[in-house]
This record gives structure tokens, C-alpha cells and sequence, in this order.
């Protein structure tokens, strides 16, 4: 085990070298420059826009900036942002707690239906419920993000007036950011009503943001459930006279569930793309906008330092994923 | 040592608003704002939207436009005198004016002559301490208004007095020290926090002379701010000032409506006619101080011809354009200024839309199968909302004429650098806000000589037109100055280097319990002396 994690690891370092050289080039392929945008209309005078490239190490080959921001990296130097003057590290720890809380929560709503539909679609295979729960997880699936968000905010928000249009908490609440989670800032700030609040905010920016998710899931644990009830254990167990729902619930479900996690671990990269829309919809300050925000802006270092610590993130993930894989089966642990 | 701070602020801003809630009425207006602000000091910075969070609420200038107007009026400095070779600007400063009193300063003295010499050398002067205080600080609008050319010095007469000393004659110059990047911060905040080395505070804890102070900033959610109780403008009438960052113009109504907030900006034009039916709503509307056009290559045949210029410009149908582009929100341009600034010239006709004759004239000079390039803007802009859907309609008037037209497009930076080149080939969309209400800052910024190469998109250099705006830019008498710019209008429209399509107009709906809002023609957010209803 202690081996197998040294070898991913070791894996790491390459690939994280490489999300470094992507995301450096890839913000510098785009056409336009941060100067000329920043400029607008008005434009810039050559000499003052070579003065600019000059302080920000912009004129230097690109190789040679590569270089540089990569010993800075090492020193844990993301560079600062050309719009806001501030250090990218600082605005991303800034920002990433509100993404996790509601990619967590997604993720939570996404597992806690998906799963169960997906059971149940494979165990009343060919049934009208198999068919309405594949059918609505293809709508689902198939969701146009922004519609969808705008769609409950005006049934639930305007007309129902049940939940709060946007944002993370009311704004009469105001109180010391500990941990920049609502959920857990709100209770300590110890104001009533503040978690109800922060909880009612949630509510529509995670089912938006867990649709795709819970769909993809759902179709997932339906298909894996399928193929291991056909399995000769499963059989075999039928026919020791087990009853179905310990035959579901232990022996199939269990060995279905690797592919499904495998599936969640994806997902991971799924719901920090999908909070770019959720959260401009929900006005959520979270760093899926901050990120879109600032490749518009061509804004370099927020865009390379941003891909670099969502790569890294979602890297992690991974490697947790495959840890789970050995927890979940024994048959595939790590020698 | 951030995380301290903003604790700090963020409990100075608790307590402030439990005071205020603890008062028998406490009243807090909440602004659905656009976008967040890239930072609090906004001379770094050219976006409205920065300008709303930053100048417009926390700072004064010397002068200030009057409300609605872009007429200018005093703001910290009470009175000025301008000397008779229009080189020698001296204010006298009003007295008695505190900075804002919060958790992280305590002014010991009111504002005076340090203040306002602090705040414009840390923008002139390369070798000031400040003048690179936050890495990759630039000074757009200073620099972008030519003013390290144009102020030689200035100088400190006495505590309340300060002059400023120019270069050359320059008219529009107490139109410019109205503007955003002119706010004056407080140097005894800024020596305080160059003593305890954290210079960028100043670009993130403002502290100002203006309305309201700044309380916390929760980076694209919340800005609060408190009234300022001592402000030399008179108390306002509310207790808070909330900024609620809503990025998306639909859910932005969503809130208006749903009384999470009082104010929004930029409403989606779909959305107008039902704002306007909404019982607990109101819409103000106003012309926005902006202009959308079509600029000709004016250096390369066949466009180097007035009169094919004409042709073309009669060929454009601009109410279709209207009420396709616009949905009713603009108006037909006829002049390169919008008819809210003052000198903008009445008497002038625009070339009526007559397909007919356009093709008559284009054969008379001479042109024939005539294919050419349209630029279409790949982002909405006040001035253009939907530069593709202008560029098509504009491209089916012209083949009526029998002129084949190729939509091109390039990304926004892109598009900026390359329609701003000499031998650039067609016909350019592109737009302009104004910046200070001086005709100055349209006609000499969009089609003076100096500017062919850069702002200047139609290339054009006029000596006709161009000795009228020079003339009008060191003149200091309004009346006369005028009669130049109304006389350089008449040029422009018989030269005709672009075709002006659309002034729009600009919508800010609010709930019916909001009063005392005036709209800012120059485009701002400004909340003093808004008042809410309980």
C-alpha cells in the first residue's frame, strides 16, 4: 500500500509539471493581450504598453517566463492578479470554501438520489419506473444549465417565494468569515436564524449545480447493478434462499459500487465546471466565476495559478479515489 | 495576518450595523450590483463598476458634476479661479471636511492642501514613493488623459489653497478633476500605512471624505458601507449601504422583485416592458452619454471620397437597427456627440435613409461592385448590444445598393488593436462612453489627428475640423467654445467619416419605496441622498 502510494506519488510531480506548461500555454494562445483589454476603447500608447509588458515580465520569451513562474510556484508564488493587485493564492482561499460547500452538498444530493434511482431502475429493469428514471436522468443529463437555474429561482424564488433569489446568506446577517463555510461560520457566529438562512441558499444552487451528477450516477449504478446481478454469486445467493434485499444491498451493490465511485471521483472536475454557470446564476463567490472572469480578461496569472490548483484538487481526488477502490474491493487492493 | 484584518473589519462592520440597527429606524439600501470592484482606489482603475464601489461612494473630488448633469460644480474645493493665460488652476479647499473614522484609521487632522497634492503626484510623479505602491500599479485615466504632460506642478499655497499649474491651455482641465481617478484620498492614512508597511491597504480599506465609509468586502458577494456621519455634504437618509454582487442581469431582477434588494443597474431590454407594469416598481430612463458609429477607412479608396462616405451612410436603415438592435432602447445618432452634452448642434440634419439615391451617388462617383469589410464587435457594449445583429442588417442595406459587404470579427483585445490600424481595411463598429462630458473627450479623443492610429478608427485628420477642436480645447469660455464644436459638427456630418447609428438609453429600475435617485448622465451609481421608504 505504502509502495503503491509512493509510485502515484511519484506519478503526480510529471503531471502536475505538465497542467503548469498547459495552463501557462494555454491562457497565452488566446488572442488579445491583458493590456489592450484593460485599455478598452480608449487603446494604449505603444510606449506605455512597453512599459507595462516590461514590469510584469511580459516581454521576456516565453520559455523565460515559463521558467520564472515556475521557481516561483516552487516557492509557493502564484503571481497577483493584473485586475485586483492581489496575490492569486490569496483570492483562491478567499473564494474556494463557497465552491466546496456547494460542490459538496451537490455531490451529497447527487449520491443520496442518484444512487438509490439507479438501484432501482436495475432491479425493475424493463419496468415503467426503469423507464421514467432513466428517462428523466437523460433530461437531466441533458439540462441546459443557466435555463434550468434561472427556471427554479423564478418557480421557487418569484412565484413560491420560498427560497431566496441568490447569494449565501441574508444580508441582514453580517458576521466574521472563520472558515469562509457558511454552514459552519453561521453557527458559530451564534446569530439566529443564520444557519437556516445559509442552508435556504443552498438549496437551489445545489440541486442546480448535483442535476448532471445525480443523472450521470443514476445511469451508472443502474448499468453496474445490472451486470452483477446477472453475475453466479448473485445467483448462487438467490438460490441459498437469501432475501433480495440482502442480495442487493450486500453482495451486489457492493461490487457494483466500484465503477460508481470511480464515476463521483469524475465528477469532481464535472462540478467545478458546472459552478462557472451555477454560481454566476446564483451569484455565488465562489472561484468557477473568478476563474471565467479572468480569462475574459486574459488576467494570466489568476488564470494559470486557478487551472493549477483546480488540477491539483482534482488530481487529489483521484488518488483518493483509487485508495477507496482497495477499502471497497478487496479483490484489487494494492500489494 | 489578512484573515486578522478582515475579522476586524468585518466585526468593526457588525458592530457598526448593530448600532444602527439598534436606532429606532435604521434604514439600509441595497444596491444589486453588476460585478464586483478589482479594488477601492480608483484612480488604478477605468471599470464603472469599480468606480460605483470605490469613488462614487467612499470619495469627493475637488470639483464634482452636479447630480444628473455633467455641468461642474465644487465639491472639496469650495471656489477656484483659473488665470487669465488659462495656465494657473488655484482652489481654495473647503474647510472643516474630515476622512472617515474607521476601525483601521483615525484622522488627526481634517482634509487640506497634503491631501490633494498626495493624491494626484502618487499618479505624475515616477519617482514618488506611491507611485508603484501595489504591484502592477498603473494609473489608466491619468495617463490616458495626457495629464503628466499637461500638469507641470502643483503647488501648496497655504493649507486650504492649492494651485495647479499646466503646461498648456487646456479647457476640459476642471471637467477631468471631476472624474473618478481624481478622488483625493487622505496622505495621513497613507503615511500610516507606509510606516506599518502595508501599503496595498489602501487599494482594499479606503478611507475617504465622501457619503458613506467603507465597512467590509466579502470579494464577489458583499460590500457594506456605513453613512458617514460627519460628511461635509449633509447626513444621508439612510444608515447603510449594501452592495449585493449579481452578476446575471435576470436574477438581478429576480431580487428587485423579490425585495431582496432596492436597486438595480443594466436590466435586460426583453425585460422593460414589464418592469414598467410591476405595481411595486418604477424604471428611470436616460440617454446614455454614448455613441455608436461605423467608422470608414478614410485614407484608402474608395472611402477616402466624402461622397462615397455619404452614399453608404444613406444607405443604412436606422430605425431597423433600432428595434432590432436596440429594442427600443436607443436613439438614431446624428452628430458624433450625444444630444444630452452641451454644444451638441440642433440645427444639423441626418442623411435621410434613401436607398434610391445612395446608389446614384455611388455611381456618380464612380464606384462600382464595391465589396468591403464590416467589423463587428464580438461584446455587447452600452453603445452596441448586439454588434453581429447591427453588422447583418447593415450588410443586407448595403447589398441593396450593390455593395457586397464580409463580416469580420476578431476577439475583443484583438479587435481593438487591429481596427485602430492605418491601412486597416472597410468599415469599423465601435462606440464610445464618455468620460467627463466634454465634448472634447469625444471629438478630439475619436476623430482628432493625434488620435489616427489609435482612438481615431476612421483615420481621419481634418485640418478643418481638427483647428476647431484644437481651438475649442484652450479656450476657457463656454459660450464661445460652443460655437467651435457646433461649427466642427456641421464639418463632420458634411465630411461624413462615419456613419452615427445609435445613442442608447439607459434603464435603472427600482423599487417604488427607493427616492431621491438621480441618474448620472456620465453612466455612475451614486447613492448620496437616497432615501428609502420603511
Amino acid at each position: 500500500m505504502f509502495r503503491f502510494l509512493l509510485g502515484r506519488l511519484g506519478l503526480l510531480i510529471p503531471t502536475f509539471l505538465g497542467v503548469t506548461l498547459v495552463a501557462f500555454s494555454f491562457i497565452r494562445l488566446l488572442p488579445g493581450d491583458p493590456l489592450e483589454l484593460l485599455a478598452g476603447e480608449r487603446g494604449i500608447a505603444p510606449e506605455r504598453k512597453a512599459e507595462l509588458m516590461r514590469q510584469m515580465g511580459l516581454d521576456l520569451p516565453w520559455w523565460e517566463q515559463y521558467l520564472v513562474y515556475l521557481g516561483k510556484i516552487f516557492q509557493g508564488d502564484l503571481g497577483t492578479s493584473f485586475s485586483s493587485k492581489k496575490p492569486v493564492l490569496d483570492e483562491f482561499l478567499q473564494l474556494f470554501p463557497a465552491t466546496v460547500e456547494l460542490a459538496v452538498c451537490a455531490i451529497l444530493i447527487a449520491v443520496a438520489i442518484g444512487i438509490p434511482l439507479g438501484i432501482l431502475a436495475a432491479v425493475k429493469r424493463g419496468s415503467f419506473i426503469d423507464q421514467t428514471v432513466m428517462g428523466t436522468a437523460l433530461i437531466g443529463y441533458s439540462m441546459p444549465i443557466f435555463w434550468w437555474g434561472l427556471l427554479l429561482i423564478i418557480l421557487f424564488s418569484g412565484i413560491l417565494q420560498w427560497t431566496p433569489v441568490s447569494g449565501r446568506i441574508s444580508l441582514m446577517y453580517f458576521f466574521p468569515q472563520v472558515t469562509g463555510f457558511m454552514l459552519i461560520d453561521s453557527l458559530l457566529s451564534g446569530e439566529k436564524g443564520a444557519f437556516l438562512s445559509a442552508v435556504r441558499h443552498l438549496i437551489l444552487p445545489s440541486i442546480v449545480l448535483a442535476t448532471i451528477p445525480l443523472a450521470v450516477i443514476a445511469r451508472q449504478t443502474r448499468s453496474a447493478m445490472l451486470e452483477v446481478l446477472g453475475e453466479d454469486y448473485v445467483r448462487t445467493a438467490r438460490a441459498k434462499g437469501l432475501p433480495p434485499h440482502r442480495i442487493i444491498g450486500l453482495h451486489a451493490l457492493r461490487n457494483a459500487l466500484i465503477p460508481v465511485i470511480t464515476t463521483i471521483g469524475l465528477q469532481v472536475g464535472v462540478l467545478l465546471a458546472g459552478a462557472i454557470l451555477t454560481e454566476t446564476i446564483f451569484s455565488w463567490p465562489g472561484i468557477g466565476k473568478w476563474l471565467v472572469d479572468s480569462i475574459s480578461r486574459r488576467d494570466y496569472f489568476v488564470v494559470q495559478g486557478g487551472l493549477l490548483l483546480i488540477a491539483g484538487i482534482i488530481m487529489l481526488v483521484n488518488l483518493i479515489v483509487d485508495i477507496l477502490y482497495g477499502l471497497v474491493n478487496p479483490r484489487i487492493r494494492h500489494n | 495576518m489578512i484573515i486578522r484584518t478582515t475579522l476586524k473589519a468585518a466585526l468593526l462592520g457588525a458592530s457598526l450595523i448593530a448600532i444602527a440597527a439598534t436606532g429606532a429606524q435604521a434604514k439600509t439600501l441595497v444596491y444589486c450590483s453588476e460585478g464586483s470592484p478589482e479594488g477601492f482606489d480608483a484612480a488604478l482603475y477605468t471599470s464603472g463598476t469599480t468606480f460605483d464601489a470605490s469613488s462614487k461612494a467612499i470619495y469627493n473630488r475637488l470639483v464634482e458634476f452636479k447630480p444628473g448633469t455633467t455641468e461642474v460644480i465644487p465639491g472639496l474645493a469650495e471656489s477656484w479661479t483659473v488665470s487669465d493665460d488659462g495656465l494657473e488652476y488655484t482652489f481654495n479647499l473647503r474647510k472643516g471636511v474630515k476622512f472617515h473614522k474607521t476601525d483601521y484609521f483615525t484622522p488627526s487632522r481634517d482634509f487640506n492642501a497634503d491631501d490633494v497634492i498626495f493624491s494626484f503626484e502618487r499618479q505624475g510623479k515616477k519617482d514618488h514613493s506611491w507611485n508603484a505602491y501595489t504591484e502592477g500599479a498603473s494609473w489608466e485615466y491619468f495617463d490616458g488623459m495626457s495629464l503628466p504632460t499637461l500638469i507641470k506642478e502643483i503647488v501648496k499655497v497655504d493649507d486650504n489653497t492649492v494651485k495647479f499649474v499646466l503646461t498648456r491651455q487646456e479647457a476640459p482641465m476642471l471637467a477631468n478633476l471631476a472624474m473618478d481617478f481624481a478622488s483625493i484620498v487622505s496622505a495621513e492614512y497613507a503615511d500610516q500605512l507606509d510606516k506599518a508597511g502595508t501599503k496595498a491597504n489602501l487599494n482594499q480599506q479606503p478611507v475617504g471624505t465622501g457619503p458613506f465609509s467603507f465597512v467590509g468586502y466579502q470579494k464577489d458577494a458583499v460590500i457594506r458601507y456605513a453613512a458617514n456621519q460627519d460628511y461635509w455634504g449633509g447626513k444621508q437618509p439612510v444608515d447603510n449601504l449594501v452592495f449585493a454582487i449579481t452578476p446575471d442581469a435576470a436574477v438581478r431582477l429576480q431580487k428587485l422583485k423579490a425585495g431582496e434588494c432596492h436597486v438595480m443597474p443594466y436590466p435586460a431590454p426583453a425585460d422593460i416592458a414589464a418592469i414598467k407594469t410591476d405595481p411595486n416598481l418604477q424604471i428611470m430612463e436616460q440617454q446614455g452619454l454614448n455613441v455608436g458609429y461605423l467608422a470608414y477607412n478614410s485614407t484608402q479608396a474608395p472611402f477616402d471620397n466624402p461622397k462615397v462616405r455619404k452614399a453608404l451612410n444613406m444607405a443604412i436603415n436606422k430605425d431597423a437597427i433600432l428595434y432590432a438592435v436596440f429594442q427600443g432602447s436607443g436613439q438614431a445618432a446624428t452628430n458624433p456627440i450625444p444630444p444630452t452634452m452641451w454644444s451638441y448642434n440642433t440645427q444639423i440634419k441626418d442623411d435621410a435613409y434613401d436607398p434610391e439615391a445612395s446608389k446614384k451617388m455611388l455611381e456618380e462617383a464612380g464606384v462600382k461592385d464595391l465589396s468591403m469589410k464590416v467589423w463587428a464587435m464580438p461584446v455587447q457594449r452600452p453603445y452596441n448590444p448586439n454588434a453581429r445583429r447591427m453588422a447583418e442588417l447593415i450588410q443586407a442595406d448595403f447589398e441593396k445598393v450593390g455593395v457586397k459587404v464580409e463580416i469580420v470579427s476578431y476577439e475583443w483585445g484583438e479587435y481593438l488593436k487591429r481596427s485602430s490600424a492605418k491601412d486597416r481595411d472597410g468599415a469599423v463598429l465601435l462606440g464610445w462612453t464618455g468620460d467627463n462630458g466634454d465634448p472634447d473627450n469625444f471629438l478630439a479623443v475619436l476623430l482628432g489627428c493625434d488620435a489616427v492610429g489609435g482612438s481615431n478608427r476612421a483615420q481621419w485628420c481634418n485640418d478643418e475640423f481638427e483647428a476647431l477642436v484644437q481651438k475649442a480645447k484652450v479656450v476657457t469660455d463656454k459660450a464661445e467654445r460652443t460655437k467651435l464644436y457646433e461649427q466642427a459638427q456641421v464639418v463632420f456630418k458634411d465630411q461624413a467619416p462615419w456613419a452615427t447609428i445609435a445613442h442608447s438609453v439607459v434603464f435603472m429600475p427600482m423599487s417604488k419605496k427607493v427616492s431621491g435617485y438621480v441618474m448620472n448622465p456620465l453612466g455612475g451609481h451614486s447613492f448620496e441622498g437616497v432615501d428609502i421608504a420603511e
